[in-house]
Formats: structure tokens, sequence, C-alpha cells
């Protein structure tokens, strides 16, 4: 007989026999799932987040703020400085009229659903040329707000997330009270979280005067950017800072991103540890249940090497059944669910959705082989050192 | 007592296996502590919170500012016994990733209103005598190795200095303690101070906190307040500071919940391995056990015997993995002081040492019944 039948035979016995050891292979199984559902979970909650904050940048838009203001929050910019923005060379128009939106970004409280207290909601005052700038948002439900009038449009993640955003309800913000008239989207970015009203309806609610936080422009190209960054920078009057809309959301998505990361993989690896040491377990049970078993097969001539090699087998199929099965349950119940969270940097909430990927789920597998692996090579090494003759005498 | 030695020489008839029972069990409790310590540190010290003190903030939002003016009416309210006021002045040190708190307050009401705090009094002496001095938490002041005397630049992002740059200093007077589970990351300076250097924002301060004389009275001074600033241009909202903490830590997301089901996850796990290998163990020793019982053990005896075997590892094995967690915890955060709050709260170690006793009887119950129950004969047989 050759190796190669002998590996193939031993190892399908052993796989082969896995049913009649149905308890222990069970405990291998959901041990190295529960890892794998935690793992993905985790991660994909980041990448959930992390999705949300970059596709909200478009490669052809710019965002204008006071020099020296990293957010919205603390930008600052008069109504003369929003003009001369717009007359910055670079800029897409339409016929005369400059494709540029300057906004007001203020925070209100709405009660969120998941826990009934309040919670931090972005509302952006906007002007008539938004839907020039952002191409990707379009109204859902309901219809979009008449500028002049305290309307406003609330995305489809805040409606989904806060209460009394309902088309025709009513939410207090500044001193005025406004109706919610639609619902929009914004291709799930960090916009839909936010409620949308015409920015000198808003600058009056709040005693603003004729100022602004922040201009979104719409650029004739990518390549433009640099033209209109250099022509505003080099202007004095000026006084702005420029960076690329997705610049500017990728570097608020870091320090979370990189938490909920950090925390994802230190809690995982210690459930892998404990994970690979039930494995360890199972496979000592399996190896020790079927000691008389590995004896008469190393009598009949099976060598050590095959013996080794098919509680390894065994092993990494009962971590490979785990990581598929964790694997499921992660994308079935974290998939598309959505949740919201703190933007420190702003102060306010930002809704996305748990993205469960192949890459993730992939990652996940190779986790719980790796752990099947490790689970199963002491055992192995035992069960190909079993004395032969003792064995046969045990049980 | 007596039958110890026998539950330890059973326990180490397998070397290995009783190894790694252990060891599993132990990674399960340290991830116990370590989870229930991220839970705490998201929870912002709530526990800690008073109910006897009270945050007026605007309604609209807490971002939005009140008058000053507000100090001296709530004063007036029967049952207020002090009244002071905080600013968040939304500072940054060098780059906007090293996040802290920046406060301007009130230096003497506020200390006295958080006895939790612990400033000594010379350093306390020292800030009275500097308008530009600041106090900071302990933790703060050493992930930036600050010490006292030092001056600290800081960027405003809100209010500008009266030459109308962002740019701020102060000198460092002091570095508070406190009592476990409160903020040590926090950067507390003169509210005079930034009036009297402010270009933007005269009159308007934060939010005010207002300490009670009846903490039971607390829903009613809340409502009291609310109406006595309704239909003023800037209506307040007022809740225990505890709800107000609380509500807080609800915006960043449901960190308790999802802590609570991983440990979930993780003990149902290690449930599942642990009463396994007690099965495979009582099965191993079916002539043994039978042994006993033609020796004259009752059932009662044989059952107990095994439940001992299995609670013994669990409570050894827990109690390493939840003193591991404690020490790990007692080295300080990890992160540098990004986490507000570093500790493992003594309620949750209680908590741990009731979950080891159950993972231990769970585990033991089922092979212990079947060891009661074995019939001599039948036992004796199949060996």
């Amino acid at each position: 007989m050759s190796w190669l039948t002998q590996i193939g035979t031993v190892t399908l016995l052993s796989l082969k026999t896995i049913p009649q050891r149905a308890g222990s292979s069970a405990v291998a199984i959901v041990g190295i799932a529960g890892v794998v559902i935690v793992f993905v979970a985790v991660l994909s909650m980041a990448q959930g987040f992390f999705n949300a904050m970059h596709s909200a940048g478009a490669p052809d838009r710019a965002l204008v703020m006071r020099t020296g203001a990293d957010d919205e929050m603390t930008s600052g910019l008069s109504g003369p400085q929003t003009d001369i923005v717009k007359q910055a060379p670079g800029l897409f128009r339409d016929g005369q009229r400059a494709i540029a939106s300057a906004e007001m970004f203020v925070i209100i409280d709405l009660p969120k659903r998941s826990t009934h207290t309040a919670a931090n909601v972005p509302m952006r005052g906007i002007e008539p040329t938004t839907f020039q700038v952002r191409r990707e948002a379009k109204i859902v439900e309901g219809r979009m707000l008449t500028f002049g009038t305290n309307e406003v449009v609330a995305g489809r993640a805040a409606a989904g997330q806060f209460e009394g955003l309902s088309v025709g309800s009513v939410v207090k913000a500044g001193q005025l009270t406004w109706t919610v008239v639609g619902i929009f989207e914004s291709g799930g970015s960090v916009a839909e979280t936010e409620l949308w009203c015409d920015v000198r309806v808003l600058q009056g609610a709040y005693n603003r005067g004729n100022s602004y936080q922040s201009v979104l422009a719409r650029l004739d190209t990518p390549e433009a950017y640099d033209s209109f960054k250099n022509w505003l920078t080099s202007n004095p009057q000026a006084n702005v800072s420029v960076r690329r809309e997705a610049d500017y959301y990728a570097a608020q998505s870091v320090t979370l991103t990189r938490l909920i990361r950090t925390l994802g993989f230190a809690i995982a690896s210690l459930m892998g540890v404990g994970a690979v040491f039930a494995a360890i377990l199972t496979m000592y049970t399996a190896v020790a249940t079927r000691s008389r078993e590995i004896a008469t097969l190393r009598a009949i001539g099976f060598n050590t090497f095959s013996v080794l090699i098919s509680v390894l087998a065994e092993s990494l199929g009962l971590a490979a059944m785990g990581g598929l099965l964790g694997g499921a349950v992660a994308y079935l119940a974290f998939n598309g669910y959505q949740t919201s969270t703190m933007n420190f940097q702003t102060f306010s909430q930002v809704a996305f959705a748990f993205a469960v990927t192949p890459a993730l789920l992939a990652q996940g597998l190779t986790y719980a082989l790796t752990m099947g692996l490790v689970g199963g090579l002491l055992p192995a090494v035992r069960a190909a050192r079993l004395p032969i003759s003792s064995a046969l005498r045990e049980l | 007592m007596k039958f110890l030695p026998l539950v330890w020489r059973s326990l180490w008839r397998r070397k290995i296996r009783t190894i790694f029972t252990i060891l599993s069990i132990f990674i399960a409790f340290l991830l116990f502590g370590v989870l229930m310590t991220i839970r705490a540190a998201f929870s912002l010290g709530v526990e800690l919170a008073g109910l006897d003190r009270l945050m007026v903030i605007h309604k609209v939002s807490i971002i939005q500012p009140l008058p000053v003016a507000y100090q001296t009416r709530l004063r007036t309210v029967p049952g207020v016994e002090t009244v002071t006021h905080n600013t968040w002045f939304g500072g940054i040190y060098q780059d906007p990733s090293n996040f802290f708190a920046t406060i301007a307050l009130e230096p003497e009401p506020y200390l006295g209103m958080y006895p939790e705090i612990h400033l000594p009094p010379d350093q306390m002496k020292a800030w009275l005598a500097d308008r530009q001095g600041v106090v900071v938490g302990k933790d703060l002041a050493s992930r930036f190795g600050w010490k006292i005397g030092d001056r600290i630049p800081i960027r405003g992002t809100i209010y500008r200095t009266k030459s109308g740059s962002y740019a701020w200093e102060f000198n460092l007077v002091g570095i508070y303690d406190a009592d476990p589970g409160f903020d040590k990351t926090q950067f507390f300076f003169r509210y005079d101070y930034l009036d009297e250097a402010r270009q933007n924002g005269d009159g308007l301060v934060g939010w005010y906190v207002v300490k009670i004389k009846d903490s039971s009275r607390s829903q009613e001074m809340a409502a009291s307040f609310d109406e006595m600033f309704a239909n003023s241009s800037a209506e307040t909202k007022t809740t225990t500071e505890k709800g107000f903490i609380d509500g807080f830590a609800k915006q960043v997301g449901d960190i308790g919940s999802i802590m609570m089901a991983i440990l979930a996850a993780v003990l149902f796990t290690m449930l599942l391995v642990v009463g396994n290998t007690m099965a495979q163990a009582v099965r191993e020793r079916t002539s043994e056990l039978a042994v006993l019982k033609a020796l004259g053990f009752s059932d009662l005896r044989i059952l107990t015997l095994v439940l001992a075997e299995s609670l013994f590892v669990a409570v050894v094995a827990g109690g390493l993995g939840l003193g591991v967690a404690w020490l790990f915890v007692q080295n300080g955060d990890p992160t540098g002081g990004l986490l507000p709050a570093f500790l493992l709260p003594g309620r949750d170690v209680a908590v741990g040492v009731g979950l080891m006793a159950a993972v231990g009887l769970l585990a033991g119950l089922l092979p212990a019944t079947t060891a009661m129950r074995l019939k001599i004969t039948d036992a004796l047989r199949k060996a």
C-alpha cells in the first residue's frame, strides 16, 4: 500500500467516524463558530462605519472651511468669503451659476429609536444647488423642501434611527419648528444621517446673520482640484482651507475605525486562544476514545504519519465546519444591520450598516482553519506515538 | 474534607486534559474581566454620577450656549445648594487626534460640588492665584508628560482671543487625582480667564451644574428649572447628572449589550467544553466509581465527589483568569489615556465569582448524576 492511499484511508475513516463522537465534535464546532461570529461581527461593524464615511466623498468635490478648522462644527465663513469661493477657477458652472453649496451645520436633539434617549442629530442648511453638487442624492419619499420656508428633508438612515422624522412630522431646531416634507437617499453615505433645510432660514433660526460654516464645491474635473485650491489659498481675502471631500471624511473615520478594529482583534484573538484549547481538548478526547482503533490500525501496518495526518484532517474538518457555520450566522445576523454611533469630531450621530464582506468571511474562515491546525497538532502527535500494546489493552 | 486527596488524584488522572480545561476556563474569565472593563470604560463613570447634581442644558442641544445670567436665577430657587457652570472650550493640543475635554469652569464651587476630585490644597491656592492656571487629570498629565509649571499651548476651535487668534496658553498649576471610575483625562481652566480674554461668546456659558439639598426631589426641581426659562430665547432641559451621562454613553452605542452578547457566547462555549470533558472523565472511570460504590460510598457522596472536581477546576481556573485581568487593569490603560476610565468594578468581580461557581456546577451536573445512578453490577461488568 502506498503512503498516499494509507493516508487517504485513515483520514476517511476518522472523518467518517465523527458522527460517533457527535457530542465532543459539536463542542469544537460551536467553539470555533463562536469565535468566528464575534470576529466577523466586530470587523463588519468597523467596515460598515468605514464604508459610510468613505462613500461620502466624490473625487470631483472639494470642501472649503475656515483656515485652521478641522471639521465643519468649528469652521465659520462669512457671506463675502463664500462669494469669493464661488468665483474660484476650476469650479463647475451651469451657465453663469457656480455649482457650489454654502452650508451651515448644527446639531439638534432627537430621541434615538433603540434607546429612547436624546441623540445629537446633524442638521445641514443647504443651497438650491445642492442636488447638482451631490449628484448621488435623491428624494425617495415625499417631496423636496421649498426654499425660503421652514421645511426639512431627512436622510433615510436618520429617519430609521431617530424618532419623529416621518413625512409630515415636525422637529424643533433653533427658534423654529420645522416640517419634514421628504426623505432622501445618498448612496448609503454619512449624509443620510443628516436633516437638510434652507441655509438662509437656518441662519435666521440660530441668529447667525450672513455666516456659513463650509462650502461644498463641485469641480470641473477631479484634476481641477489643484488650481481651485491654489487660487483660494493664495488669496488673502479668502482665508480658507481646501481639502478633497473624500480626505475630510476619511480623516474623521480613522480614530473610530482603529478603535473598533483594535478591540475586535484583541477580543477575537483572546477568544481564539480559548477556542484552540477547546479544540485541543476535543481532539484529545477523540484520540482517547479511538485509541484502541488507532492501535489496531497501527498493528495491521498503517504507519505513524498517516495516523498523524488523519487526526489533523479531522481537526481541520471540524474547524472548517465551525468557520462556515460562524460565517453564515454572522452574515445572516449582522449583514446590513443598521445602527448609529457618535462621531467625536463633530459630536454628531453617524448611522451605518454592518458590512459583512466576502473578504471578512475569508478572513474568518482562515482564522478558523488556523485554530483547527494549532488545536490538532498536539493530539495528532500523541495519536501517532500511541504505544500499540498498551493502547490495545485500554478501555 | 478527608476526600480532598481523592478529588485531587482523580483530577490529575489525565494531566494534559485537566491542564487544558483549566486553560480554557482561565481564558474565559480573563475575557470576562477585560470585557467588563471595556463596558465600564464606555459607561463613562455613570455609577459615580451624583443624583443630587442636576445638569441644566440648552433645550435644542448641549452645544447651544446659555446666558450667564441664569446662574443668579437658579440660585434663588428654594432647595438649591450650589450653582456653577461649565463651558466647553474644544481646545486642541498639537493635533486633533490628541482629543481630551477642555472645560472652563469656576474652581471653588466646582471642586466643592465634586468631592470625588482630589486636588492638593497648595495647588488649589496656586490655581486661585493664577488666572491662566489650568488643572489637569493625572492620566492626561502622564499621557503628555506634563509637569507643574509647564506652559501649555492650546489651539482654540470655538473661541478667539481678543487679538483674534486661536492660540491660547495656560500654566499648569495642579494635577488632580480622583476616585476610581472618575474621568482623569480632563483639562480644567478658569472661566474668568476665558471670559476676559475671549473675543466672541460674551456672557455665554455651556451648561449649568446644580447641587440640590434633597436628591429625592430631583424630578420636580428639574421641572421647575425648565419652567422658569420656558418661552425665553434659551429654553433649558434639566436632567440628573446620572441620566445625562447615561444618555451620552448611549449615543456612542450600546457597548454594554455587545459585550454581554460576546460574553454569553464565550461562557456558553466554555460550559460545553468543560461539561464534555467532565463527562469523558467520568466515562473513563466507570469501573473505579463502581468499586467506590461497592465499598459503600453513598450515591450522594459520589455526586459530591464529581461535582467537587468540576467546581474545583472552574473556581481555580476562573479565579486565576479574573486575577490576571485585575492585574492587567491595575497596570493602567493600554490606550494611553484614550478611555476615560479603566477599572474592573467590584460588582463585576463578584458576578464573575458567581459565574465560576455556576459553570463548575452546571458542567459537573450531568456527569455527576450519571455517576450517581451507576448500577454497580453493570458498571463492573463493562470493564
